[in-house]
């Protein structure tokens, strides 16, 4: 099953509309959480919002997933260790109210298991691969470096 | 001797941000509020209640954000209050600090160019004001500290 996710607060017909079209030649089934109600995507199992349980689900049964460049999908495609294709949201095409998915994006690119479609046929590419690896909690020290500086602040 | 936390995000990104931030302050006693039902039982959390969402584009949201942001700090009395976003995380610590807790912005990791609207407000609010990135740190006098991402 391939999960398909836009976040809970905008719309994002561009890649919706792309996995719909797409979703027809594939032999698995496309489950979206896809922010509206609109139902203009026949091809994908469209939910609305989904119930945490109900995305927790979803997000943990995909074999990939395809999503917004939200740190909720990044951060949710590392807890469940899945292969995760981002696409951004573009401010030009009134998809966001600013550029900071591609900051985020341009950012991530070539972190294991995320991989990023600036259009949707790098999408399509994408899905096509039988060889995506799932994201990974990553130890950072810039992490360990926070948490250190907030549990000073907090202790103090 | 634990302090009385209230850690406070929006649902989706700025929550599991939260959640991951959980190592620095875990062993006080920590009161957490989301505005999704069912997210705290997600990350194994008893202790939780759910708010308001709002934005800035509807006053009635806010003041009910308020409304019910100022019933908890008033019952919880928190040393600390820490945030990730969005807008009631900036009203929470407003409410905290009014009541004389120590407030934490810590603004999303989601915002590597520029400070969020949220994070902007939240500067005059807060005791520390952290962005997760060098060059945001760099245009706003806001503290780096590292990131979570």
């Amino acid at each position: 099953m391939i999960f398909v996710t836009v976040g809970t607060q905008l719309p994002f017909p561009r890649l919706l509309s792309a996995m719909n079209d797409h979703a027809t030649g594939l032999d698995e089934p496309v489950v979206a959480q896809t922010c509206s109600d609109d139902g203009k995507w026949p091809a994908l199992e469209c939910h609305g919002l989904l119930q945490p349980d109900a995305f927790a689900r979803c997000f943990s049964q995909a074999r990939v997933v395809i999503a917004h460049a939200g740190i909720g999908s990044v951060l949710s495609a590392r807890r469940w260790n899945k292969p995760l294709v981002l696409m951004p949201r573009r401010h030009d095409l009134g998809e966001h109210r600013n550029d900071h998915q591609l900051a985020t994006a341009r950012r991530l690119e070539g972190s294991p298991g995320i991989h990023i479609a600036w259009e949707a046929s790098d999408l399509f590419a994408l899905l096509k691969r039988d060889d995506l690896v799932g994201a990974m909690e990553v130890i950072d020290p810039q992490r360990e470096a926070l948490l250190a500086r907030l549990r000073d602040f907090i202790d103090d | 001797m634990p302090k009385r936390i209230i850690a406070i995000a929006s649902g989706g990104g700025h929550w599991q941000q939260l959640m991951l931030m959980r190592p620095a302050f875990s062993h006080h006693d920590v009161h957490y509020l989301t505005t999704l039902p069912g997210l705290p039982d997600e990350f194994g959390i008893s202790a939780f209640s759910i708010i308001p969402d709002c934005n800035r584009n509807s006053k009635l949201k806010v003041l009910r954000a308020t409304a019910a942001l100022a019933k908890h700090v008033w019952r919880l009395r928190p040393h600390i209050v820490i945030s990730t976003g969005a807008l009631p995380g900036v009203i929470a610590l407003v409410m905290g600090r009014l009541a004389g807790a120590r407030t934490i912005w810590v603004d999303s990791v989601a915002n590597a160019e520029e400070m969020s609207l949220s994070g902007k407000l939240a500067r005059r609010h807060a005791h520390l004001w952290l962005t997760q990135w060098e060059d945001v740190a760099e245009a706003t006098g806001a503290e780096f500290a590292g990131r979570i991402l």
